[in-house]
């Protein structure tokens, strides 16, 4: 078994924090040799290559890498030692850009979104563009890490926020086996806090979602089952409601690959998500209704092609030359972590995608 | 031949079997997915008895596939443990209730 470390990877420096050095692991060994498929050749036996944006729907920008955790399997490979944050300059680049876009969803990630100091500012601002779904991917403990973060339920409910957080599971073994001591604690009553100003309650219209994503090198079980595990176990054990459940499969980047290769399952995990690759998942990954704005303001396709430094192949790279319709006309850059998003019934932001 | 009686890569070779008689083998895998479905049982309750059965049977490739299959549903260590105690459980009752067959045996014997 490998020990959670308390470090991202670019404070231990490890090779891994450079992000050619993922993309290299990535390209080589069994997909050079041929024993797997590229995920550009798989797509391209159902005429799927290149991949095409579709309508935008989903504006996804990450506020900065910080965050109070250091979680097992981070592809943002976030923690506390993590300085990038977004300035309040590219906040107001990102507002200019939510006032005319003519996507539905604005969702607020990290890190620990709340941890940048102008996040309320940005959120109270964000929210009067009249977005249809604001969600903000809260990952609980910071409600309970300070006093400053304790009215967090009641600033969401007042701005009428989505949000989103990862649970991986109902049990706190396996909880602080991925996300370290205590996570589990703090994540049960950050919910009952969240439940109690009316977060996830049947019928209410503040959503509160889960996010499952598996402890090891095995690809998550089907979505709704698990939801339904996940709402009597936490409703029995701890009065707890939620409204749905998204399971989200570990993609091979970051510290997840690193847990990957130091747990010598990396090539049996590629070779399960290849063999679990789904042409119908591909149809609807997330990157085809999606832009994802780094704490810099650059633009990737999706939040793991930003964590891989893979800018969007456009004219438009930057939040500052926005430009929805020629963004919307460029090819998706993909590689073989891609497999990660096509697995099963895939997976997303938001859950499964078939 | 190899080896090894046993090598992890032959469990993806499996549904090979139909090669040779395709009209079993078929019967076989439609019967056995079809067991694994959602039913009075759940799915997890079935992958757990699975697992239980792996370690009774003494299968490396059941115990391979099972236990990854109940890891993706979900399932805990704990579980897992407890599952392969009630297979050992049966299986050492079974050994051992046989002792009375023997005792029986003793009595008309040697009574």
């Amino acid at each position: 078994m490998t020990k959670l470390k308390t470090q991202s990877l670019h404070k231990r420096e490890s090779e891994l924090a450079q992000t050619n050095r993922q993309l290299e692991i990535l390209s080589n060994g069994i997909f050079k040799s041929g024993e797997l498929p590229k995920f550009k050749d798989k797509i391209a036996e159902t005429g799927q290559f290149p991949l095409r944006p579709k309508k935008l729907e989903i504006l996804q920008i990450n506020l900065g890498y910080m965050c109070n955790q250091v979680c097992e399997h981070c592809h943002v490979d976030a923690g506390p030692d993590r300085k990038e944050i977004m300035t309040r300059e590219t906040m107001m680049q990102c507002l200019d850009v939510i006032k005319n876009t003519g996507a539905h969803t604005l969702d607020l990630t990290g890190g620990a979104p709340e941890m940048n100091p102008d996040f309320r500012w940005f959120v109270e601002e964000a929210s009067k563009a009249g977005i249809a779904d604001f969600i903000v991917r809260s990952n609980l403990t910071i409600i309970r890490a300070n006093k400053k973060y304790y009215d967090l339920p009641d600033f969401f409910k007042k701005h009428n926020v989505h949000v989103v957080s990862s649970m991986p599971h109902w049990t706190r073994g396996k909880t602080d086996k991925q996300r370290g001591d205590g996570v589990f604690d703090k994540s049960i009553k950050a919910l009952q806090e969240l439940n109690a100003v009316g977060y996830g309650m049947p019928g209410s219209s503040l959503r509160l979602d889960l996010v499952y994503n598996p402890s090891g090198a095995f690809l998550p079980g089907d979505q709704a089952t698990m939801e339904k595990d996940f709402k009597k176990a936490l409703k029995e054990d701890f009065d707890i409601q939620f409204h749905n459940l998204f399971a989200i499969t570990n993609l091979p980047i970051a510290r997840f690959l690193d847990y990957l290769i130091a747990s010598e399952n990396y090539e049996d995990y590629m070779t399960s998500l290849v063999e679990a690759y789904n042409p119908a998942a591909v149809e609807n990954v997330m990157c085809t209704n999606t832009i994802s704005i780094s704490w810099d303001g650059w633009l990737y396709d999706c939040d793991f092609n930003q964590m891989l430094e893979l800018k969007v192949d456009s004219k438009v790279k930057h939040i500052k030359d926005y430009n929805e319709d020629l963004l919307n006309d460029r090819n998706i850059i993909i590689s073989q972590h891609c497999y990660g998003c096509t697995a099963g019934a895939g997976s997303s932001c938001q859950g499964k995608v078939t | 031949m190899n080896n090894n009686y046993y090598d992890p890569k032959d469990l993806k070779k499996f549904g090979d079997i139909t090669q040779w008689s395709e009209e079993l083998g078929t019967k076989f895998f439609d019967y056995y997915v079809k067991v694994f479905e959602e039913g009075a049982l759940t799915a997890r309750e079935k992958a757990l008895i699975a697992l239980a059965v792996a370690h009774t049977e003494q299968c490396p490739y059941c115990i391979d596939a099972y236990t990854k299959d109940t890891l993706q549903r979900g399932v805990t260590k704990e579980e897992m443990m407890e599952a392969i105690h009630v297979g050992a459980a049966i299986k050492s009752g079974a050994t051992l209730v046989h002792g009375v067959m023997m005792m029986n045996k003793v009595n008309k014997l040697d009574g």
